[in-house]
């Protein structure tokens, strides 16, 4: 009784506190319910679309019942700010932006985890035990299909490039990419991008000079596709593009054939946890979710290939690993944003 | 008996050779070995006495190379030396007996008759007084064609009547001549062993007549 | 009887152990060494990889536009991942002033002259991180500009190989120890083979064998061989030195003793008077005493060194107590003694026949002796289950019935045998070739209070 008590302040008490203890914003919150008696709650902070998500919660909690689950979704520069400058308590960090997350887990703020799950995966697939991959996931061109009815729909870069040359009218103000200045997913496309090919910058000045229309997140570009708003938007989210049902008559998916680079949405336990033991369960949950064979109805995500390159030689996996920390540096990022600007914006 | 006496010692050679003089025997005597095989070679004799060791050598070799060169003549061989190690050897090598020195000269007499024994010796043992003949070495008395086999003492005891008929021989002497020395044997003991041999020679025409306060007497009935 | 050697220690043991500690002393040398150079090489691979990192932005710098340009090469981090999954720091300084990286990361202690890099371990986060610090100078409007770049990795990736590598320099270690030491006990099992060998040769020798050692050695052992030959040469010498005396010594007793007794002889069929017969016959019976004592030390001593060593071979006992119940007849027969020997068959012992030879002719010796004229003595051979016993009966005086047992000792006469010639040796003689051939001697006076038996029993062989 007297436990009940305690246990019921202390949640009405971090309810209330929680809220207004941190300045980073959160953009969605939903809570996903336990009937178990005393429920256990894990704390995720992702950037991963709620819709797209709970299928996975729901399933982790049909197999663990008291198991209650807060979900607070963000953006991933949010993300880092929550867990890098604020120590907010979470018990799961998801994150898209495998840079950031590798940055956490270089500066010590992840926990490891080890499982016979996390065994199985290959090298490509976690770094250091701290940060383990759960998708695979291109960074996509959608086109409209309308806008394309009467043109040829371009497999590379370079084909693109040609056809936004050819038909500057026609596009315009009618392209679309990541504002890699405010998107962490973004900046990580874009950097791979440049850091693979210098097709990217003369890419990136072609969609300049055509006006380029700036956005936050995947599920903008798509929406704004769909709808005819704009024509071309480039390094989309190829999952969500192929998750969104309503859209796909309206949208070509294109994964470039030059290459693709292929982004593994990554998951850690912050040292701020409060409960690292069910969030290593929950790992473990979604490992088997994406990595053993058999396509489940609670994994969103495009299946795992062990052996992308075997494929598809065009796909090319972001390697976890300090690599990624470079286009971090402070200098280095100036730099790269200076050009981008540059390239884009062209003031 | 005719002995060939090998002993380089010349006081012992003497001693043995009137010893055995005593018994009627033929002694012929040689000090070393090369003495030694000329007798051999020039005379044949009934008995060899071999001393062990002799000043040109080894008594053994000498007796190697008799019986080598097929010598036939029976040999006793006298050692000084401990009877252990010798027995092997010597009769091994050929020798027939042998006798440690100093030795009682009834054994070695004793020890002759046997090696004859075993040898099957010839017929010159016999000697007749009467009508009694009496192989010495068989140890039998033979009276009308029937022989008697006597025992130790009482063919001794007539040994000694045979080699001298009609002479007196005292108890005390015939003591001396039947018993060894360490016998402590009264003179009467004599009187069962005569009693003995008269049975023996009752149907012949000899007998054993007691002279009064002198001895007994082997003569013609 | 030859004293047991206690053995001080082994060589061979000694040579294992020897060559066995070598061996683990090598085996921990040799992973030490293995440990200490790998570790060298993980240490200098990850020296080079973060040297290559510090190189490749260091290069990457340059002054543009009027302005120093720090450009980290993607390689730059990315070539770390490659030798391990540890975590990544780095600083880069202007002219000492911080321009990017982990503020708090540590310079080390003592920077040198540009040019040469310097490579430290240090502490940072509570974790131990391996620095590589280098400098470049580039010049600014002809100011200098000392660009200082510090790429530096945490050592989980070095524990984990160093671990391995302990792990199978261990493993290989085991294996060169396990090897190593199968030889050295091989090898030490070989090296006293020619000990044992020459030990085998000589042990088998038999009692009586002195020949000089003409085996093979090796050179070490070749004095140990000589002088045992010496030894051997000397033992021999004494040997036949001390049977040379022996036999001087009984001819030159004996002969003169012969002489005299066989004068005695011829004197007393002389001699007529009573008191002088009796006279030469004290002398005779005196001249036997002592022959016959002489024989009998003689004999003693012969048979006391014999059964000291003794020579085992099969023996035919039937036959031999046949030979000698034989020779003795003739000695009987003086006395008018019957001697009669019944054997139930060959009987096959294990020993030395010359000494068993003349215990049997002592026994039948002493039997026929103390034997009045006119009797008997028997000779019996007959088995039990592993032995066979040889008995002698007499129908003598017997034996005192006290103090039989003490008849085999040494000059022991009994009280009952004063008038007969006899020098107290004989059972002793008897009793210890007996016993040296692992039987027992029993003496028992008839029941009937005639005579006596003596038996001697052997093991069947």
């Amino acid at each position: 009784m007297r436990l009940d008590i305690v246990s019921l302040v202390l949640a009405v008490f971090a309810f209330c506190v929680a809220p207004s203890a941190h300045s980073f914003e959160i953009e969605h919150r939903q809570n996903f319910a336990s009937n178990a008696a005393q429920p256990v709650t894990l704390r995720i902070l992702s950037t991963a679309d709620i819709d797209l998500f709970a299928p996975l919660i729901l399933s982790f909690q049909a197999e663990n019942p008291k198991v209650a689950v807060a979900y607070h979704a963000v953006s991933s520069t949010e993300l880092m700010r929550a867990l890098q400058d604020e120590q907010a308590p979470y018990d799961i960090a998801v994150s898209s932006a495998m840079d950031l997350q590798t940055k956490l887990a270089n500066d010590g703020l992840a926990l490891p985890h080890r499982s016979t799950e996390t065994d199985l995966l290959p090298e490509w697939g976690k770094w250091r035990d701290h940060v383990f991959a759960f998708t695979q996931e291109p960074a996509a061109i959608v086109l409209s299909a309308k806008a394309f009815a009467n043109l040829p729909v371009p497999q590379t870069r370079q084909d693109l490039i040609s056809v936004l040359r050819d038909y500057p009218d026609l596009f315009r103000g009618r392209v679309g990419t990541y504002d890699v200045r405010s998107s962490g997913l973004g900046y990580l496309f874009a950097t791979q991008d440049a850091r693979t090919s210098e097709t990217f910058w003369r890419l990136a000045e072609v969609m300049g000079h055509l006006d380029i229309q700036l956005y936050c997140c995947s599920g903008a570009m798509i929406d704004d596709v769909s709808s005819g708003k704009i024509a071309v938007a480039y390094n989309v989210l190829g999952s969500y593009a192929m998750a969104r049902r309503d859209a796909k008559a309206n949208i070509h998916i294109v994964t470039p054939q030059d290459f693709t680079t292929v982004m593994l949405r990554t998951v850690l336990i912050p040292t701020t946890a409060q409960r690292p033991a069910l969030a290593g369960q929950f790992i473990d949950h979604l490992i088997r979710a994406a990595w053993l064979d058999e396509s489940r109805d609670d994994y969103p995500f495009p299946d795992i290939n062990r052996d992308p390159l075997a494929s598809n030689t065009s796909l090319r996996p972001i390697r976890m690993g300090p690599g990624l920390l470079v286009y971090l540096d402070k200098l280095k990022k100036r730099r790269f944003l200076k050009e981008w600007e540059n390239a884009i914006l062209q003031p | 008996m005719r002995f060939l006496l090998v002993e380089d010692n010349e006081q012992l050679a003497k001693a043995i050779c009137d010893r055995l003089s005593l018994d009627s025997h033929i002694v012929d005597h040689a000090s070393n070995l090369s003495l030694a095989s000329d007798y051999v070679a020039t005379t044949s004799y009934d008995m060899i006495l071999l001393d062990i060791m002799l000043p040109d050598g080894d008594g053994r070799r000498f007796l190697r190379r008799y019986r080598a060169s097929a010598g036939k003549t029976p040999v006793i061989v006298l050692t000084a030396r401990s009877e252990v190690s010798d027995r092997v050897g010597v009769l091994d090598l050929g020798a027939d007996d042998y006798i440690t020195k100093p030795f009682d000269f009834s054994e070695l007499e004793a020890r002759c008759r046997a090696v004859l024994r075993r040898q099957g010796g010839g017929a010159s043992n016999c000697k007749r007084f009467g009508n009694v003949e009496f192989d010495a070495l068989a140890g039998t008395v033979t009276l009308n064609g029937a022989a008697t086999a006597l025992r130790n003492k009482e063919l001794r005891l007539l040994e000694v009547f045979f080699n001298a008929p009609e002479q007196i021989f005292s108890k005390s002497k015939l003591v001396d001549r039947l018993f060894s020395y360490n016998e402590d044997v009264s003179e009467n003991a004599i009187e069962v062993y005569v009693a003995r041999l008269r049975k023996h020679i009752e149907d012949s025409n000899v007998r054993i007549i007691t002279v009064r306060g002198l001895g007994y007497r082997l003569s013609l009935a | 009887m030859s004293a047991e050697l206690k053995a001080a220690g082994s060589i061979r043991r000694r040579l294992s152990l020897q060559l066995l500690s070598n061996a683990a002393l090598l085996t921990l040398l040799l992973v030490f060494i293995v440990r200490s150079f790998a570790q060298q090489l993980a240490e200098q691979s990850q020296d080079n990889i973060l040297m290559a990192s510090v190189t490749s932005i260091l290069d990457a710098s340059a002054i543009q536009q009027g302005e120093l340009t720090v450009d980290i090469p993607y390689s730059a981090f990315s070539m770390l991942s490659n030798l391990s999954d540890d975590r990544v720091f780095y600083r880069i300084d202007k002219n000492g002033v911080f321009l990017t990286g982990y503020a708090d990361l540590p310079n080390p202690t003592s920077i040198q002259n540009t040019g040469s890099p310097i490579f430290s371990t240090q502490t940072y986060q509570d974790r131990e991180i391996r620095v590589v610090t280098a400098s470049r100078r580039l010049a600014l409007e002809n100011q200098p500009i000392e660009l200082r770049v510090s790429v530096a990795q945490t050592r989980n990736g070095q524990d984990q190989t160093l671990e391995e590598i302990s792990r199978m320099a261990m493993v290989f270690g085991g294996g060169f120890f396990a090897i190593s030491a199968v030889l050295a006990l091989v090898s030490a099992q070989s090296t006293v083979g020619p000990l044992r060998r020459l030990a085998g040769a000589v042990s088998r020798r038999g009692p009586r064998d002195l020949r000089p050692v003409t085996d093979r050695v090796p050179a070490e052992m070749v004095p140990l061989v000589k002088s045992l030959n010496q030894f051997i040469e000397r033992l021999k010498t004494s040997l036949t030195r001390s049977e040379d005396f022996i036999a001087e010594a009984a001819h030159r007793v004996r002969t003169p003793l012969a002489t005299v007794r066989a004068q005695a002889e011829i004197t007393l069929r002389r001699v007529e008077k009573d008191e002088n017969r009796a006279s030469l016959k004290e002398m005779i019976r005196a001249i036997d005493d002592s022959s016959r004592a002489a024989g009998q030390l003689l004999d003693h001593a012969m048979v006391t060194f014999r059964t000291d060593h003794l020579e085992q071979s099969q023996i035919n006992l039937a036959a031999l107590v046949g030979e000698t119940a034989d020779r003795l007849k003739a000695v009987a027969e003086l006395k008018d003694i019957e001697l009669t020997y019944n054997e139930t068959g060959p009987a096959q012992i294990l020993g030395d026949a010359i000494l068993i030879q003349n215990a049997v002719r002592n026994l039948l010796d002493n039997a026929i002796k103390y034997s009045p004229m006119d009797s008997r003595v028997t000779v019996e051979l007959v088995y039990q289950t592993t032995s066979v016993t040889l008995s002698f009966h007499d129908q003598g005086l017997g034996f005192p019935q006290s103090g039989a047992a003490g008849l085999t000792k040494r000059f022991a006469r009994g009280a009952n045998v004063t008038g007969i010639v006899g020098s107290g040796l004989g059972l002793t003689i008897v009793d210890e070739v007996v016993r040296a051939h692992g039987g027992d001697l029993k003496i028992v006076n008839n029941p009937d209070g005639v005579g006596a038996c003596v038996s001697i029993s052997f093991p069947l062989s």
